[in-house]
């Protein structure tokens, strides 16, 4: 009995919001008859109130048992899994949540949306239990003969010290039937004189069960020579079975517990609750600190690596054991390896802070499920690219953004059942979340097959704001960009969901405090498409190590096309002083690198070079350098950390040699380079296919 | 506080130990440079780390006094040439040559600079009154980077401001 609990409390809140989690999508996807989800479903309950009675979190205890009475019904096959139950469900789930998170943060809950809830959760239970208690009661009475047995337990003292828990006896009893305690408290000692390790109480049981008397002595089997036990059979009777029955067998375990504890070793209880407000407080200041699940995949390429590093070790510390210039190349090759192991492991232990994006849209399938139920409307949500790994800090902060823009596509985006199907559309509006790795960024993108927005709509809607004046021509995409000024909203009523104006200002400064932007496509009547790119910061990048003049860059290796030697048949000086590249049927403009950075180096001779041809936003260039290296896997480091954006470099990289390496930007790249062709004031752009308009 | 309770735990053996901890805790602490001949001195707590100069990774287009960055275990640090943005003495790179690399924790962010000077000379002592405020007669030395002067002997050491050095001009392509 002397395990201080409260060190696990924090796994098993861990455990439990992934229990949550787990409920909630077997619940959406539960189909009458999948029997497989509703016992995942129980059994996660299930767990999240043992360990809440284990931890003594009462209200949990007492309304998850609600929870699983409800779900054991339907697992049982008393109860038809309808929609209505389904939703009641869900809502208990949320309750839960809340239930548990206010146990963390040690704060109060909202009673009245627990009491609620709990209500409806005792009326479903009640409606049509009536009649299958009455069953029940007969079924337990007649046909299967149920027994009450009477037990006495009376432990010895140092029952505990043997590593036997009366707690587990009572669960394994109460697993047999039902089971009512009463703790006998008078061989207490004063408080002074209690040993913590010493077990001062017993019980008087009284179990109601169909099994034998043989296998309730089982259970006791193993305390068997520690304790008084005595076991009597009482008369079969149905008045003690419906008393019981009114009082959840859970609280009772949690009672015993609790009591069990105090009494017992009231000096641990103590240290334990002290832990538990200190662990409480350090949640609430900051509760972002929390653990990372990482595949085990993951952790035994870790586990390798460290092996490698281990024999590397052994093998120079041998080495060094008895040394002399004969073996300085065993010496080379083994530091070598070294320097290859640390490198590996190094690259394995930032891997772990990757996270697939599935953590971040698994909330999505609720919500969306929510908002149709809310709205009325039939929608259903399509997610691709949830393998696409992002960095946990940012996928941390880009989850309300996120969820922002979801509630819009499903509250202004898709059209009321009635109009999609006036309009030819299919009655079911889809909303599509897609995540993917472009050009150093990840790209996630919320579609809807809605009705678009409708520029004409957001221009009046600015102009009557006074955002704009009523003479001004905007292209579409100035338009678009209007929608994140703040205080605005084109919803024609303001529902709860959105449509209070708050909203895609706040979206779109939380998406640039990551260093991101959001992007916003529409056609009218068929839908919109808000992309949101944000940077890897810490994200692992595949590139392409370069060198111009004494510098390492390295390009982003999905921004290039192909790299190649120049072919001077094939270069073309026009308007002056630019220089394409015939490609194929492509004429490309050719960057010199040292000309943008303004860098030395002994290569600016164009015939001959070595070309990269790199694509960003439809625009196509050949970044002139000095030497082709390797392809290697970078870890993105931010400048902006310690010093600030630069123009054409995306961030920085350590090298396996330690120093640091610029990333190269390409679309920041080929903006500067289009703004110094604009500062020469080029005479002529004709040929150029850039339009200036599109760049950032 | 806590270096205090720290100490009365300390077995009193002689007085040494705890004069020790007494003589960090009073008064502040600076740390001293050289830049050219002239003596600067910046908060000693600001200090993240000393280190020989190495050549940076440059930055491009970065203004000639950001010399560019380097890997400092696993962070990137970027390296500004003191001498060169105040104007003070040949910003020359011999062996005596450091970097100070300084950290400045604001309420919600820190940030991490190397500074380049010529050397790093002493430990200053100052109690707040010993900080006299720097007359404004010009120098190369902008207002703002001056918090104060500190007499030491017969030299007058600048002290100079950690978060104003950090922050950094918004400097934009000039080409």
């Amino acid at each position: 009995m002397s395990v201080d609990l409260s060190q696990f409390i924090p796994s098993f809140l861990e455990e439990s919001f992934e229990g949550l989690e787990l409920m909630e999508s077997g619940l959406l996807n539960l189909q009458p008859g999948d029997n497989e989800t509703i016992h995942a479903i129980f059994r996660a309950a299930h767990s999240i109130k043992g360990g809440a009675g284990t931890f003594g979190f009462d209200n949990v205890t007492d309304f998850t048992h609600l929870v699983e009475t409800l779900l054991d019904e339907m697992r049982d096959g008393r109860r038809e899994i309808s929609s209505v139950d389904t939703e009641i469900l869900l809502e208990s789930v949320d309750c839960m949540r809340l239930l548990i998170e206010s146990a963390r943060d040690e704060v109060d809950f909202d009673q009245e949306k627990i009491s609620q809830t709990t209500k409806r959760l005792t009326e479903t239970l009640n409606a049509d239990s009536k009649q299958e208690q009455s069953k029940n009661v007969e079924v337990k009475t007649t046909i299967e003969g149920e027994t009450t047995y009477h037990i006495s337990f009376i432990p010895e003292h140092s029952l505990a010290k043997t590593g036997n828990d009366p707690i587990f006896l009572f669960s394994a009893l109460a697993e047999l039937g039902e089971l009512t305690t009463k703790a006998n408290t008078q061989d207490l000692p004063a408080l002074n004189d209690i040993d913590p390790q010493e077990l001062y109480l017993s019980w008087q049981l009284t179990l109601i069960t169909a099994v034998d008397k043989s296998e309730i002595v089982e259970v006791f089997e193993w305390v068997e020579d520690e304790c008084l036990l005595e076991i009597t059979a009482a008369e079969t009777s149905t008045t003690l079975n419906d008393k019981t029955e009114q009082e959840p067998k859970a609280v009772i375990e949690a009672e015993i517990a609790s009591s069990n504890q105090e009494v017992e070793s009231p000096t641990i209880v103590n240290s334990s609750n002290n832990d538990t407000d200190k662990a409480a407080t350090k949640n609430k200041g900051k509760s972002d600190a929390g653990s990372i699940r990482v595949g085990v995949d993951k952790v035994d390429s870790l586990i390798n690596l460290v092996g490698e590093l281990v024999i590397t070790q052994s093998m120079l510390s041998e080495l060094g054991n008895d040394f002399d210039m004969t073996k300085v190349e065993k010496l080379t090759s083994g530091l070598e390896q070294l320097l290859q192991n640390t490198k590996e492991l190094q690259e394995s232990v930032m891997r772990i802070r990757m996270l697939p994006i599935s953590f971040a849209f698994s909330r999505f399938p609720r919500l969306v499920h929510d908002l149709a139920t809310k709205t009325g409307k039939e929608m259903e949500l399509v997610i691709k690219g949830e393998q696409t790994e992002l960095d946990k800090t940012v996928m941390e902060q880009i989850g309300d953004p996120l969820v922002h823009l979801v509630r819009n596509a499903a509250d202004h985006g898709i059209e009321a059942t009635e109009v999609r199907v006036a309009n030819g559309k299919p009655a079911k509006g889809t909303i599509s979340l897609d995540a993917y790795h472009q050009g150093g960024n990840i790209v996630i993108e919320i579609n809807d097959d809605g009705a678009g927005i409708d520029t004409d709509i957001v221009f009046n809607k600015a102009v009557e704001k006074g955002l704009i004046d009523a003479n001004t021509t905007l292209t579409d995409s100035q338009i678009y960009d209007l929608l994140f000024e703040p205080g605005f909203s084109t919803a024609a009523e303001v529902t709860d969901i959105s449509g209070r104006g708050v909203g895609m200002d706040v979206v779109k400064r939380n998406i640039q405090s990551l260093g991101g932007r959001i992007q916003v496509e529409s056609t009218k009547g068929k839908g919109s498409c808000f992309k949101v790119h944000l940077p890897l910061t810490l994200a692992i990048l595949d590139g392409q190590l370069i060198t111009v003049g004494t510098e390492t860059y390295i390009i982003p290796l999905i921004a290039i096309v192909e790299s190649l030697q120049i072919d001077n048949k094939l270069i073309n000086r026009v308007s002056g002083d630019m220089v394409l590249y015939r490609l194929r049927d492509d004429n490309v403009p050719i960057l010199p690198i040292y000309q943008l950075f303004n860098l030395e180096t002994d290569c600016t001779e164009i015939d001959n070079a070595l070309l990269v041809v790199v694509e960003a936003d439809g625009q196509k260039v050949g970044l002139m350098v000095d030497d082709l290296l390797a392809q290697q896997q970078v870890v993105i480091k931010s400048l902006k950390e310690n010093y600030q954006q630069v123009t054409g470099v995306s961030g920085a990289t350590i090298l396996g040699d330690g120093s640091v390496a610029m990333i190269l930007d390409i679309p920041g790249m080929i903006a500067m380079a289009l703004k110094q062709a604009q500062q020469a004031q080029l005479d002529n752009k004709g040929k150029e296919k850039s339009k200036t308009g599109e760049l950032v | 506080m806590n270096i205090q309770d720290m100490a009365s735990e300390i077995p009193v053996e002689g007085e040494h130990s705890l004069e020790g901890i007494d003589f960090i805790t009073s008064g502040d602490q600076y740390l001293t440079f050289l830049l050219d001949d002239e003596q600067y001195a910046v908060d000693i707590l600001c200090v993240e780390e000393i280190r020989s100069w190495e050549q940076p990774t440059k930055i491009p287009n970065a203004p000639s006094y950001v010399k560019g960055v380097i890997n400092m275990r696993g962070i990137i640090v970027p390296i500004i040439d003191l001498r060169l943005k105040f104007t003070i003495g040949k910003a020359i790179y011999l062996e005596t040559t450091v970097v100070i690399v300084l950290t400045y924790q604001s309420e919600n962010s820190s940030r991490t600079i190397g500074f380049v000077v010529d050397a790093v000379s002493d430990v200053l002592n100052a109690e707040p009154h010993d900080i006299k405020p720097a007359p404004a007669f010009g120098g190369c030395v902008g207002q703002q980077y001056v918090d104060g002067l500190i007499n030491s002997e017969s030299k007058v050491v600048t002290l100079l401001n950690v978060p104003a050095l950090q922050q950094l001009e918004q400097h934009r392509i000039h080409s």
